[in-house]
């Protein structure tokens, strides 16, 4: 049977809800609307509304109170309708929740999950559709996680809540309605994918297409296009954790097929791309190399409405085909 | 034997209260006298800071409370362990009154390891049981300390969480983010303003549209306190914290008080308010000499037993600093520098030191 990752997130919420009392939803439409992309559906008729609490349209007051409660020992799940809003409360999530532990000598500490959609979303224009990733990736105190499949995203979930750091859960609205075959294991309680660890969802020998979340449709199918019509075997390798970032997993891809392409959606500059760069120049992969890395990023304008400059802006498969062709020097790439 | 105590009509104004705190309350000579300390040691404290500040041996921002002694001292007087309080950079007196010793307070702004934040926070970033800092961007704190409220409530606690901000912090619009979930979600939570009639340079009416601090809250009721007195803001405390575990919901308090320093130790204090200001206030409405008149107006002391108060004050805190004086810095090795960015055995398994030799590996 399929899953949703709509439906893996909200089974992995009711879990450790169920598991633990101190575990509570809060944020924008949780509750009796069931959630602004029905991610927390069911939850407030399951927990009641002391534990799936509506807020108001206030996200820097509702994401302090969050952070609040969670020195206090509760164990929030602060859901923002996207995480563009996140932009009015991230000083509480840096300043309060990540920084709190170092700054106290190790007494304050904060439990709490920050998650909501994130990245590219069709034709929202440039205030809605923004990749966050660099932004939370660089802060120390902080986890990040991007869930991909059903798997990684009821995996990703419980192990967020039940980490006892800050974590920041990155998904897609593109997502939410996307079904994946599950394993047997998937619907026990005790199902975590563990944070830090990336997946090889393809594995090839001549080139590595690095990614996560949505992305990683456009690198499946550059990967069939690349196999079908240019004869390239390319792996792909789904990060799951944006912090911290699984180096050692890049490595070793890198040595197995030295070449690699970075694909994500947000801007260009300072981004994960340009980590990644910079983490494999700084590793024993740098003598594997056999071409540049290659960034695949979205372009450096604010997302435009108007479909086909939209269309100009974002990864697609297309892009990802001439990348990885780049770096094994097709000429006519 | 319990003393009779009577305050003013004055000592509180009320915004859409039908009653205030009670005017005629008893407490006994101890508890009176212990105020007293509190205050002097609090006081005390932050001359020593001010002079290790000027010494150099304190780095970066120290913001003192000398001239607000009374507010600590008479929130805490009034509240019980289990309550939590959060606060701004000014947190020295908080800190103190919530069960850090003088030592270890001291010992955080020197940097030593014996700090209450192991010499990492500094003077802004102090905390103790049930104390929140110590938090330093202005305003932030207000949702914390309504989410420390939150969780009282989850947790069917008779607690209050007492959640202080300067005039300054007032106008942040996070405050009101606060105030209206506070009030819609009845929040056990104590939003306590305190008014020191300047945001670092600015006047309060420079800065406010109304500087009524205790009716911003418009649909909360709100309680003005003489904060120079700290047996005014004891009874007012009593009554706010009664009002929130009765399940009224929160309350807007203002603490109508003065600092005599400057903003911080960078700021003279002297540029944007006269000199007689100060001085005005420091020789009639002084929170120390208030209770000392006080004591000895209604005979519960005699002047020496004061004496002694005081100078047994100044020895400890004097014997404090001599314990941070001595305490070691932390080591400044990569295991004290990466220590606590994540919990302990919940680390990601490198942190990036500044070139890649020195990057740390947690085992």
């Amino acid at each position: 049977a399929t899953v949703t990752v709509r439906d893996a997130i909200n089974q992995g919420l009711a879990e450790e809800m169920d598991a633990n009392d101190k575990v509570f939803v809060m944020g924008e439409e949780v509750g009796q609307y069931q959630g602004a992309y029905k991610v927390t559906r069911g939850l407030l008729d399951r927990f009641g509304p002391q534990r799936v609490i509506d807020s108001p349209i206030t996200e820097m007051g509702f994401t302090g109170l969050c952070v609040g409660a969670a020195m206090a020992g509760l164990t929030p799940v602060c859901e923002f309708m996207t995480f563009n809003f996140a932009m009015q409360a991230i000083d509480q999530i840096v300043n309060s929740a990540a920084k709190s532990h170092y700054m106290s000598g190790g007494v304050l500490s904060a439990n709490i999950v920050f998650r909501g959609p994130n990245g590219f979303a069709s034709g929202v224009a440039a205030q809605h559709s923004q990749d966050y990733a660099p932004w939370y990736g660089s802060i120390p105190g902080l986890k990040v996680v991007s869930p991909y499949s059903a798997e990684d995203a009821k995996g990703l979930i419980k192990a967020a809540i039940r980490d006892p750091n800050p974590v920041v859960m990155l998904e897609n609205e593109l997502m939410y309605g996307e079904s994946f075959a599950v394993g047997e294991d998937f619907h026990s309680s005790d199902f975590v994918v563990p944070i830090g660890k990336a997946k090889v969802e393809i594995p090839g020998t001549d080139v590595t297409l690095i990614s996560h979340s949505y992305q990683l449709r456009h690198c499946f199918a550059a990967a069939k296009i690349l196999k079908e019509q240019y004869n390239i075997s390319a792996e792909v390798l789904n990060l799951r954790s944006i912090k911290p970032l699984d180096v050692p997993a890049i490595v070793e891809s890198i040595k197995k097929t030295n070449r690699a392409v970075v694909v994500e959606s947000a801007f260009p500059g300072f981004g994960l791309g340009s980590e990644i760069c910079a983490q494999v120049s700084e590793s024993e992969a740098w003598d594997y190399l056999d071409a540049p890395i290659s960034r695949v990023t979205g372009a450096e304008v604010p997302t435009p409405y108007y479909k086909e400059l939209e269309d100009m802006s974002f990864p697609n498969a297309d892009v990802v085909v001439r990348a990885a062709r780049q770096v094994l020097y097709h000429e006519d790439a | 034997k319990e003393i009779t105590l009577a305050l003013p009509e004055e000592a509180f104004e009320l915004y859409h209260l039908d009653n205030g705190p009670d005017l005629d309350f008893k407490l006994t000579k101890q508890q009176l006298l212990d105020m007293y300390r509190e205050m002097v040691v609090i006081r005390r404290m932050e001359m020593a800071a001010d002079a290790l500040y000027k010494a150099k041996e304190i780095r970066g921002f120290c913001h003192l409370s000398t001239g607000q002694e009374a507010i600590a001292v008479g929130i805490e007087s009034a509240i019980n362990k289990e309550d939590t309080v959060i606060t701004s950079y000014r947190c020295h007196g908080f800190a103190y009154m919530r069960g850090a010793s003088v030592a270890s307070i001291i010992g955080e702004l020197l940097g030593k390891a014996n700090g209450c934040s192991k010499g990492k926070g500094g003077s802004m970033h102090i905390y103790t049981p049930n104390f929140f800092g110590g938090n330093g961007i202005v305003g932030a704190q207000v949702p914390l300390g309504l989410g420390l409220g939150f969780a009282h409530k989850y947790r069917n606690e008779k607690s209050a969480c007492f959640t202080l901000y300067g005039d300054g912090a007032a106008n942040q619009g996070q405050v009101f983010e606060a105030y209206n979930m506070a009030k819609l979600w009845d929040v056990p939570v104590v939003f306590a303003c305190e008014n020191n009639k300047y945001g670092m340079g600015t006047a309060a009416s420079r800065a406010s549209a109304l500087t009524d601090y205790y009716k911003r809250g418009q649909y909360i009721p709100g309680l003005k306190i003489n904060g120079m007195d700290v047996l005014s803001c004891y009874m007012g405390s009593v009554f706010a914290k009664n009002w929130c575990i009765s399940g009224k919901g929160p309350l807007v308090l203002e603490y109508e008080t003065y600092r005599y320093g400057g903003h911080s130790m960078s700021d003279p204090g002297t540029t944007y308010r006269t000199r007689d200001e100060i001085k005005q206030m420091r020789s009639h409405h002084d929170p120390i000499n208030g209770l000392k008149a006080r004591l000895l107006d209604l005979e519960v002391a005699t002047e020496q037993e004061i004496k002694s108060v005081d100078k047994e004050a100044r020895a400890f805190v004097e014997s404090e600093i001599d314990v941070a004086h001595k305490a070691e810095f932390p080591k400044a090795t990569p295991e004290v520098l990466f220590e606590d960015v994540y919990l302990k055995g919940n680390e990601i398994p490198m942190l990036r030191g500044r070139i890649p030799s020195e990057n740390f590996y947690f085992k």
